[in-house]
């Protein structure tokens, strides 16, 4: 396969000056994520740590496998909200004894672990990601149950959680469960739900009903140990299959079930040698413009990504302003489809072409997007743009092949849709911290914006404002500037994660062989269209 | 025309091995004998026939003379090669063998009881004219007499036991006006020990060196010395090292010293290999202590300074053949030292250690040579010496031999037993040691060597060494994701950990590997920084804060044996996860389901063993055993006979036993 070449020139301006302007986008990446490792902050972890117990991420860390990667999905869940940064709960890809599984652990230190509508949301986005690559949950559980004030955010789709346990199950994909703590009233269904269940000597409390609704309920009197606690669902309801004396043997008994499920990937790929890129993904830094605006080469990027530098590209000469081509990423087969400028009719096209032709062969699609769009205009709208985006749209929408993102500049407008966004169901989504996402730019918008009021006042015959106008497009260029940014948007789940460009290469190498757990395969419906 | 063409030798382990080699050189071919614990042992695959002995049983296997001979002669061997211990210096089996038409490669029956009663060998001394320590016994002398015959000897005088040994009964007396309270108090103390007062006085050596003098004769009458050999390094009359020549023997003492040897050995009528042992004091005066009639263990040393092979020249002169060389043609050159390695604890008194070998790999190093019955996966038994090794090491000059020697020592791989190797290299380089200043008291004059070191710097760096390359032991055999960075966090929260045990220290580390192989880590909170330069099965080659090293590893089970250049480490890895205790899971011994008592089978204070009946519960028409979850002490037994119980209900309390406690912790 063919190297691709590079023409970056880390000491020129341009370089340095993007170089410069990604880092401190990733710094202030870093510092958000201390922030969501500090959890429910110092006074509640020294208060959990002072009852014996571990954090969260000390008991995922006692889970995994030694030396084995772990992911954090969407660690940046409910940033700049009223919630705490994470959400209340620790979500990610991880290898136990040898086996890729999703965790979900509850953080007790925030509000003590109570479900909060973006906790839950992650959450609910863990178990779909359990259900489609096919991989083994974890839940590591304590907590407090809904949050009560904001119930009526979470009562309704919460009951999906329970739902797709079991569902998984059916499908073979099985959850294990482990009771640290408080797992009570609609909460209990988890262990109850689960396909095994460890409680925690001690610790674990799981009833429908606590004492004082008990009390209320039937005026009986009970204590919490007897509703509900370890050894009387390891000895007598049977809802717990393992006793545990203690955290630490909670885990070591996790890690043995998964030891004996037998797992078995289903996925299958004629895997190469893994080589690493041939330039330094440190580069991967100064090659997108720290002004969006200004278009950067994505095969500078895939270079810095796949195995060896190697890509063979498809259709080069044609639709030049979308890269589409093949290589190998961590030893796995891939298509890549990678925006180089805007989409017209024949970038479509070549799009819907080669994404058939990767269903035709099982090989997984990855999409880097940095689209502001379709082109528009009268040439375009005549020359049928409109049916071309809709021949892409089709064929991602349909393509049943892993299909990966990772938005490494802008997202805008259908080029969102057509390049696999979040609706699109890709296995994941990852972003970039430079990365912007709306419907379209900031300044298109608010002119956009402009020219209807402008409009609707000539059509009413009013005197146009100049002053307020300008006003108005300021604000809103300031308001869709921040809800298309990069935290805005991975604080709503619109992503699994923003991550430090360099470590694209890893982060995708975790998540293509977390996909190869399933069944790999594209879709049979048609021949492949020749567009 | 050979009197012999099949070698059977009755003994073991290196010297088996030794005597093999020296057979397959002159086309003989070889049998060996070997017990139950030796069936897998090098010795026995390199004969090319073996005799099992069977279980090894005290007074038997190597020591049973008629079923040696029988063995010799179902595998027609018709010669025995006695090795050294064992039977080697047992006139009576020289005559068995001899009596059986089997040659014995050794001495005549009649040399050997020359040499076998220390008596009679210093009467015989005395008679050629070869010096023993004056001495004389008290028996029937009076005090003023003794006094006198004192006074002859010099002071000072020493007075021991005629009957005794170890000490007990002796004393170092002075000055003249001593001697008689001496006498009385030994006499009380050899009575009390020995049942027999009686004494003897002789000269007491002050400084004294072990210097033998090794000698070969033929059956023609030729008899020579092949130089001396100092074994003063001892540790309670067991050498440790050994050497030739000795530092302290000039050319006119060695021609004195081998002459005396050589008129024993003719005296006697001598012939094969023997060694005269002497005690020699610090103006060079030298004395008989007695004659092995035998190959001596630390005979390679001789070799190596004389070029010469003395088991050949053993097995030529069984077969009769005259000595290949007059004394005149015999040269020394240069310097060679032994050390003997063996699987004991030098810094717990010395206590044998048995176990399996799980390593051994000498290192190849110039003039050094290595006289062992052990391999990898060899087992060290209770039933044999725990003797490892020979080390020998040949210089140009001593100072040379003892860098040899001591390079050897710390580049050697051995696993899975406690051995002396550290005690060993302490004496290398100790100064006296070194200048070649010493005598037979070397070691009680020298204490701090048997202290125990503090291994805690080296175990620091070389658990940092074991976790990294346990690290890339378990990336490479990872099932999944093996290409990714080690570790690799997006959002990282804490390091890797890992925790050894270093004998009684446990080192805690905790490592990040980053990008090209780099890692920052700590060791008990302190923190190191380096590199990984290259991994693979058999070790690790890491930069560590600056200094780069090898650090050759090695897995059995959760132990992790480290060997780099700044020594060797055996680390046990601690569990991630501490094993609970069962108690609870197992149930206790509750009532498995509502039932009637039937029966009860203890009592409060009896002990039980583990899955022992305890009571008799019967539920749904079954009888149902509940028994002892461990072994221990019934406590209390809370139920009768007839009684109704619930589930859960506790029947019985058993106070586990201590050894129960200790191996569920």
């Amino acid at each position: 396969m063919p190297v691709l070449p590079t023409r970056v020139d880390p000491k020129s301006e341009t370089f340095r000056a993007n170089y410069a302007a990604m880092l401190e986008q990733v710094r202030y990446l870093q510092e958000q994520l201390a922030l969501a490792r500090a959890g429910g902050g110092q006074k509640y972890v020294e208060r959990h740590r002072q009852r014996g117990k571990l954090l969260p991420r000390e008991r995922i860390e006692l889970l995994l496998d030694p030396d084995a990667p772990f992911l954090e999905l969407s660690p940046l869940a409910a940033w700049g909200t009223e919630y705490t940064v994470g959400a209340g709960v620790v979500t990610g890809l991880g290898v136990v004894k040898g086996v890729e599984c999703v965790i979900v652990a509850n953080d007790p230190t925030v509000k003590g672990g109570a479900i909060n509508p973006y906790g839950l949301e992650k959450s609910l986005r863990a178990l779909e990601i359990s259900a489609k690559n096919r991989l083994p949950l974890i839940h590591l559980t304590e907590s407090a149950g809904a949050d009560l004030p904001v119930q009526s955010k979470i009562f309704v789709p919460g009951g999906k959680t329970f739902r797709e346990i079991t569902r998984r199950s059916a499908e073979r994909v099985p959850t294990i469960c482990l009771v640290f703590g408080s797992s009570t009233a609609g909460g209990a269904y988890v262990p109850g739900m689960s396909d095994y269940v460890v409680m925690v000597k001690g610790q674990a409390k799981v009833f429908l009903g606590g004492p004082p609704l008990v009390k209320m309920a039937t005026n009986e009197d009970a204590d919490e140990e007897s509703l509900g606690g370890a050894e009387m669902h390891s000895r007598v309801s049977g809802v717990s299959d393992y006793l545990a004396e203690n955290e630490f043997d909670a885990i070591r008994i996790a890690r043995e079930i998964v030891g004996h499920l037998n797992w078995r990937k289903l996925g299958q790929a004629r895997m190469r040698p893994v080589e690493e890129p041939r330039y330094d993904p440190d580069e991967l830094l100064g090659i997108p413009s720290a002004d969006l605006r200004k278009p950067f080469e994505v095969r500078e990027v895939i270079a810095r990504i796949v195995d060896g530098s190697y890509f063979e590209e498809f259709k080069a000469n044609y639709g030049t302003t979308l890269v589409t081509g093949w290589a190998h990423l961590h030893g796995y087969p891939l298509g890549i489809v990678a925006n180089n400028g805007i989409l017209f009719s024949d970038s479509s096209q070549k799009a819907a072409q080669f994404i058939q032709l990767c269903n035709k062969i099982d090989v997984p699609i990855l999409f880097l997007q940095n689209i502001t769009g379709y082109m528009v205009g009268v040439q375009y709208e005549q020359g049928g743009i409109i049916k071309d985006g809709a021949k892409m749209i089709n064929a991602v929408a349909n393509s049943t092949v892993p299909m990966f993102t990772v938005m490494i500049g802008s997202s805008y407008g259908a080029g969102n849709y057509g390049m696999c966004g979040r609706a699109y169901d890709p296995r994941f989504l990852f972003t970039w911290p430079n990365h912007r996402i709306a419907v379209m730019g900031p300044e298109q918008l608010a002119g956009v914006m402009s020219i209807v009021r402008r409009q609707a006042a000539e059509r009413a015959g009013q005197v146009f404002d100049e002053e307020q106008d300008r006003m108005i497009r300021q604000m809103v260029v300031q308001q869709i500037e921040q809800e298309s940014n990069a935290f805005y948007a991975t604080a709503r789940l619109w992503d699994d994660g923003i991550i430090d460009p360099r470590e694209t290469r890893t982060v995708l190498g975790i998540v293509i062989s977390a996909a190869f757990n399933n069944v790999v395969k594209g879709t049979d419906s048609f021949g492949v269209f020749r567009m | 025309m050979a009197r012999f063409h099949k070698v059977l030798v009755a003994n073991r382990g290196e010297i088996a091995r030794r005597i093999f080699r020296a057979c397959r050189q002159l086309g003989l071919k070889t049998v060996a004998l070997y017990a139950d614990p030796d069936r897998e042992a090098p010795f026995v695959r390199e004969a090319d026939e073996a005799v099992a002995l069977g279980a090894p049983v005290t007074g038997q296997g190597f020591l049973a003379i008629e079923s040696i001979i029988a063995a010799a002669h179902r595998t027609g061997a018709d010669a025995i090669h006695p090795g050294y211990g064992f039977l080697a210096e047992n006139a009576d089996f020289a005559q068995a063998c001899r009596e059986a038409g089997i040659v014995f490669v050794g001495p005549p029956p009649a040399a050997i009881r020359a040499m076998g009663t220390k008596i009679e060998a210093k009467q015989i001394a005395v008679q050629v004219g070869v010096p023993v320590i004056p001495g004389f016994p008290t028996a029937g002398l009076s005090e003023e007499a003794i006094l006198q015959k004192a006074r002859e000897i010099g002071f000072p005088v020493l007075v021991k036991a005629s009957a005794g040994g170890g000490g007990k009964g002796m004393r170092r007396v002075e000055r003249p006006e001593e001697l008689s309270a001496a006498l009385a108090a030994a006499a009380r103390e050899a009575q009390s020990a020995f049942g027999d007062p009686t004494l003897l006085v002789e000269r007491y050596i002050e400084k004294p060196r072990h210097i033998e003098i090794q000698v070969l004769a033929d059956e023609h009458g030729n008899v020579v010395h092949v130089f001396e050999r100092e074994c003063s390094i001892q540790r309670r009359y067991q050498k440790i090292f050994e050497e030739a020549p000795s530092p302290f023997v000039d050319d006119l003492l060695r021609e004195r010293m081998g002459a005396a040897a050589v008129a024993l050995a003719k005296a006697i009528g001598y012939v094969n290999a023997g060694t005269v042992e002497f005690v020699v004091d610090p103006r060079g005066a030298f004395y008989f202590l007695e004659m092995n009639t035998r190959l001596q263990v630390e005979h390679p040393v001789t070799e190596e300074v004389t070029g010469l092979d003395l088991v050949r020249l053993q097995l030529e002169i069984a077969q009769g053949a005259p000595l290949p060389f007059a004394q005149e043609d015999l040269v020394l050159r240069g310097h060679a030292i032994e050390a003997r390695l063996y699987a004991e604890d030098p810094w717990h008194d010395f206590l044998p250690s048995t176990g399996t070998i799980t390593c051994w790999e000498p290192p190849a190093i110039p003039g050094v040579r290595y006289e062992s019955g052990i391999e990898t996966g060899s087992a060290v038994t209770i039933y044999y010496d725990p003797m490892l090794a020979k080390i020998i090491a040949r210089g140009s000059t001593r100072a040379e031999a003892i860098r040899r020697l001591t390079r050897a020592l710390e580049e050697l791989r051995v696993h899975g037993v406690a051995c002396n190797r550290e005690f060993l290299l302490r004496v290398l380089q100790h100064e006296q040691f070194q200048t070649g200043d010493f005598d037979t008291h070397f070691l009680s004059h020298h204490p701090e060597l048997l202290l125990p070191p503090d291994h805690t710097p080296i175990a620091t760096i070389h658990a940092l060494a074991a976790a990294l390359w346990d690290q890339a032991r378990r990336r490479h055999e990872a099932r999944v994701l093996a290409s990714i960075p080690s570790g690799w966090r997006n959002n990282p929260s804490q390091r890797q950990w890992v925790e050894y045990r270093c004998e009684d220290h446990v080192c805690r580390v905790e490592y990040r590997v980053l990008k090209g192989g780099q890692f920052e880590a700590s060791v008990n909170g302190e923190s190191h920084h380096g590199r990984i330069l290259s991994a693979d099965e058999g070790g690790i080659a890491l930069e560590i804060d600056g200094i780069r090293r090898r650090y050759v590893l090695q897995a059995a089970g959760a132990t992790r044996y480290v060997d780099s250049v700044l020594g060797h480490s055996a680390l046990e890895e601690l569990p991630r996860f501490p094993t609970p205790e069962f108690e609870a899971v197992r149930g206790g011994c509750t009532a498995p389901m509502p039932g009637r008592i039937v029966s009860v089978r203890v009592e409060p204070g009896q002990s039980v063993d583990r899955g022992e009946v305890l009571v008799i519960l019967e539920a749904m028409k079954m009888e149902h055993e509940v028994v002892a979850p461990h072994a221990g002490c019934v406590r209390e037994v809370l139920v009768e006979p007839g009684q109704q119980v619930e589930a859960g209900t506790v029947l019985v309390v058993v106070e586990p036993a201590e050894a129960e406690v200790v191996a569920t912790k």
